[in-house]
Parts: structure tokens; sequence; C-alpha cells
């Protein structure tokens, strides 16, 4: 059980590397992938890498997948761990929708995603959210291979630096 | 302030710096069948034919102001402008009849004639438009103006011309609000230009690096109302165009987007996010900032659009499961559902004609932008793409603009409602989300 769930995480992490390297590709971004694996315990960077910082939707859905509950589920027990931390969740949409729809439809996954770590213990006034409609795809492409990349709800941290 | 109500466009051209009069019909010939045309008529259309010789008077002056009549009445698909090359006649005198004959054998359907003077006051301009089959003039006019208004004054003209012969509004002298895009789809930086209609005398009113969405005209032609992007929450904004001053209209919880003016200008429909996460529409008093809100519910309403004579609004929302387009009194109430076809319907706009809505549509993966009756009959679909959206109405409620997004970035496309002419409006760069301006006046 314990030692499946650590494949899975590794598994996952791999996934989330390489999503993370086809995007540095794309958008010259530089993150240090090898400081990535070694992040301090508590850290932004540890966050992002260990925990997951981000669900998917599927098209047009606003409900956190099963996959998102097993994701936020790490975030809340990350973030009740480091009580410092107050966060940004920004609903995203994929670019096959209409511009002010999808700002609506990312107000929604970004709520979705608030009232789920608000399910978990997490204090409200720990959390803002924000959409970004379709205005800041990660990926671009011309497939569901990247949409699905884009239709996201990112749990920023705030004070990362503090 | 909104002093055009009430006064005829040559009272408001008068105003604007460009004094308009009659000219005195040259001849009345017995009317024999005249060039009428009907162009919203289905079926075959040809394009009529005419000839512009260069303006009389100030020969340079008199070739550019005919290069952009030209160029504006060919664009618009309804005329083809016969090149001067091919001109048997020689006009000496706008004030003496043609030499109909001599302009029939080249074919020509309609002549436009004028002159072009540069006096103290600035400049005087006198056109006559011909119907070369019966020899009837259709149309006279004297315009008077400023020098630095020269393209001005040459849009008038077309706009003359295309009415004289169409029957419809004009649509020339006027401007197109857009977001011009730079920089990588990942991080792209979006501010709002306008430029006239034709692309000339592009200028930017926000800065470089910002995120800003959906700027739409005041009716008044001096404000945009937009939604700008920084801060806690992005918001809409209101922008002087003159002066570039800003004000923030959503100084309220939750972010507000998808703003329009009411045609009095007196009030802004906006969209706003409610704390559970879904989207109503409310309206702001501009004057008293008093904010009243038209719909609520676990739906996501948006783009709201009202009709021209600030009765009602249409919208799209979600309450019956996916997006779909509903009118309701402009104070709220309940809406009616107007569309449904097959697929999803959104970004409606209400013609200032008042006789159609057009829309973006998403079906079998494809968009496409179609206008139906402000009861929902009467569905057309002008043109389907890869992804195009967003359309907003010119003047006249003739010409439809929109944007399409295939490959690296976005570009403005114009189609009129016949669905005949679609072409690409030129712009510096990507350029997204268009709002067409009312006429200068």
């Amino acid at each position: 059980m314990s030692l499946s769930t650590t494949l899975n995480r590794g598994f996952r992490i791999a996934l989330a590397l390489a999503g993370a390297l086809t995007l540095a590709a794309c958008a010259n971004t530089n993150q240090d992938q090898a400081a990535a694996g070694r992040a301090t315990p508590g850290s932004s960077q540890d966050f992002v890498v260990n925990v997951g910082d981000r669900v998917f939707f599927t098209v047009d859905a606003t409900d956190v997948t099963p996959e998102g509950r097993t994701t936020l589920d790490r975030q809340a027990t990350w973030l009740r761990q480091y009580p410092r931390y107050t966060f940004t969740i920004e609903g995203h949409a994929d670019e096959r929708g209409t511009r002010e729809y999808n700002i609506a439809l990312g107000a929604r996954r970004a709520a979705s995603v608030r009232d789920y770590l608000i399910s978990r213990g997490i204090e409200a006034s720990r959390m803002r959210t924000i959409s970004y409609g379709k205005e800041r795809p990660v990926a671009v492409c011309n497939d569901d291979s990247c949409w699905n990349q884009n239709r996201r709800a990112v749990t920023a941290l705030n004070n990362a630096g503090s | 302030m909104n002093f055009l109500n009430g006064l005829t466009r040559r009272e408001a051209l008068m105003r604007a710096g460009v004094a308009v009069a009659s000219l005195p019909v040259l001849m009345t010939l017995p009317a024999r069948a005249q060039v009428k045309v009907d162009i919203n008529k289905p079926g075959d259309f040809q394009p009529i034919t005419i000839a512009i010789p260069d303006l009389l008077g100030d020969a340079q002056l008199g070739k550019q102001i005919v290069g952009v009549i030209s160029a504006n009445l060919q664009r618009c698909g309804y005329f083809n402008v016969l090149p001067q090359q091919a001109y048997l006649d020689k006009i000496t005198s706008i004030d003496t009849a043609p030499n109909f004959a001599n302009w029939r054998t080249i074919n020509a359907q309609m002549l436009a004639v004028g002159t072009i003077a540069r006096g103290g006051q600035g400049l005087i301009a006198q056109y006559r438009l011909f119907d070369v089959l019966t020899g009837e003039q259709r149309d006279g006019k004297q315009f008077t103006t400023t020098a630095e208004n020269w393209r001005r004054l040459a849009h008038i003209l077309a706009d003359a011309i295309y009415s004289a012969t169409t029957g419809l509004g004009g649509y020339f002298d006027s401007r197109i609000a857009f977001v011009d895009e730079a920089g990588s789809k990942q991080k792209r930086s979006k501010r709002i230009a306008v430029m006239d209609q034709d692309g000339a005398n592009l200028r930017y009113l926000t800065a470089d690096g910002s995120l800003v969405l959906t700027p739409r005209f005041s009716p008044q032609n001096n404000q945009l109302a937009y939604m700008q992007f920084g801060g806690d929450e992005p918001r809409v904004f209101l922008l002087d165009m003159q002066s570039g001053a800003r004000q923030n209209l959503g100084s309220f919880p939750g972010i507000s987007f998808a703003p329009r003016f009411s045609p009095d200008g007196a009030r802004v429909v906006m969209s706003i996010i409610n704390q559970d996460g879904n989207s109503s529409i409310a309206t702001m008093d501009l004057g008293s900032r008093n904010l009243s809100r038209l719909t609520s519910g676990p739906q996501i309403d948006t783009g709201a659009s009202f009709a021209p004579d600030g009765s009602r609004i249409v919208f799209e929302s979600d309450r019956g499961g996916g997006q779909q387009l509903y009118v309701m009194g402009a104070g709220g109430g309940t809406p009616q559902r107007i569309s449904f076809g097959q697929g999803r319907y959104s970004t409606p706009v209400w013609s200032p004609r008042g006789d159609l809505i057009a829309f973006t549509k998403q079906a079998a993966g494809q968009f496409a932008l179609g206008v139906m009756r402000p009861d929902g009959q009467g569905e057309r679909i002008l043109t389907t793409d890869y992804h195009a959206e967003g359309p907003t109405f010119a003047p006249n409620g003739q010409v439809i603009l929109f944007f399409k997004e295939k490959g690296p970035g976005p570009r403005l496309y114009s189609i009129d409602v016949t669905g005949r002419f679609e072409q690409m409006v030129p712009s510096p760069n990507f350029a997204s989300d268009p709002a067409w301006g009312p006429l200068l006046a």
C-alpha cells in the first residue's frame, strides 16, 4: 500500500517534470530541474514538485476529478503543516471557448478547488481566487494533448519568499 | 453631453468640424431604369460598377482622397471601382453634364465626380454622384473641414456614395478598438489600440506589458469600457480615449468583466463573479455608481448586450445546461431563451439597426459566426472556421467584425451580414476582441 503510493507518486512527479520540461522548451522558462528533486521541505519548490500545485479538469467541467482530489488532499496536508502560507487559486480554461465564458469557467474551477480545500480544514481566510480564462495557457498546441494541461486550477503560494 | 441625440447627422457633422451642404441638382432627366440594388436579397449579387476620377482642383489631395474612397468601396464588396486607365472621358467641370455615353461604354453604372480646394478656412469639397444609365444626379453635396481632416472627408464622401447607391447607412467614417497582442502565447502582452475602420491612424491607449480584454465603445465615442488584469482582482475600467484617464468601475468584491454601454451611455452592463464562483449580470449607473443586479443563481450569465432602443438585453447563459442565448428586459425579469440549434451559443451582440443578433457558435469542433433575429428565428451561419469569435457590428448594422485565431495568433476579419464578403482587416500585430465604434459624426 505504502509502496504503491510511493511508486504512484514517483510516477506522477515524473509526469509533472516531463510536463515542465515541455513547457520549458516552449516558453523558455528556466526552471532548475536538478534542484527540484532536493527541494527544501516547506519551500514553494517542495509544494510544486512534491505535493503538486495544480489539478486538471475535463472539457467544460468544473468538478474536481478523483485524481484532482488526491492532489488537493496532499495540498491540504502540506498547507496545514505550513500555516505561514496564504495562497491564490488561479482558475484557467483551454482555448476552445469564447473569451468571456472562459473567464467565468476559470472562476468556477477556482471556486471548486477553494471549496474542496475548505472541506479539508484549510481556513478560507488564507485563500483567494482569481480567473485567467484562456489568457495564460501553459501549453500551446492544436489538440487536446495540451488543452488538457491548460484546463487547470493552480494553487499559487503568495508569500513564498518569506 | 449626449448632443448627438435629436440632431441629424448633417448637423452633427458641422459640430464635429465637417460642414455639409447640398449641391443643386445638375439636371433631371426622365427616369429610366435606375441602378437599384437590394444588397440583402438572397441569391447572386453583382457588385455595382462605379467610376471615380480624381477630384478636380488640388491634384495631389484629389488623388489621395479618391484613393481612400475607392479602397473603402472596393473592400466593402458591394462595388467594383473601375480602374482609371479605362476611363474614356476626362472630367473638366462638375457643373456640366458628363458625357454619359463614354461612361456607359466602359460599363460604369455609377459615376462620382468632385472637386477639392484649399481655402482660408481649410478644405472645401464638392461632389456629385450620377446614375450613368439614366443620367440622373443621385447625390450632390459640399463639405468644408480643416486640412488635417482630409481622410475623414474621404470617408464621409465614401459614405455618401455608399448610402446614395445602396440605401443603407454609411460606416466608413468610424473607428475600431481592439486588443493588440504581442509576445508568446503563454505570456501575452495585450494593449488596447484604436484605428480608423480602414486601418489608418493607429493609436495605443494602454501601456505595453499589461493584460486587457474586450474594449467596448461608449455611444458618445469618447470612452471605452474594458476588462483589466492587475491588482488583486481583474475588473471593468473606463478609459477616456482623449486623455487616457482611467476609472475603476469594479470597486466592489468579485471579478467584473464583459462590459458594454447602454445605448444612451448612462449605464454599463457587465458580468460579476459571485462568491460561489458563478457569474451574474448587473448594470452600473455611471452617474450614481449604483449597481443593479439583473440575474442570480447557480449559472454562468455573461456576454450581455443592449438592444439599440435600450429596452432589452441579450446574454448567454448555461442555466439550461450548455451555453445558449437569452433575452430579458433591461431591468431584469424572466429571460426567454432564443437559441435552439445544435451547439453552444455565446458572445451575442445586438445590431445597431435592431434587426439581428450576431453570435459565436461552437459545434462539431468548429467555431462559427452567425446571426438570428431577436426572436431567435432566421438563424444564418455566416462563416465557419477552426476558431472564430466575438462579433461586433458596423454602425450601419450591415458589416460584422470578429477575430479568427489560427496558428500563432489572432487576426481581425470582417464579413457582411449576407455572408458574401469576408476578408482580413490589416493590423500591425496579432489582434483580437474588436469593437466597432459609432459614426464619428
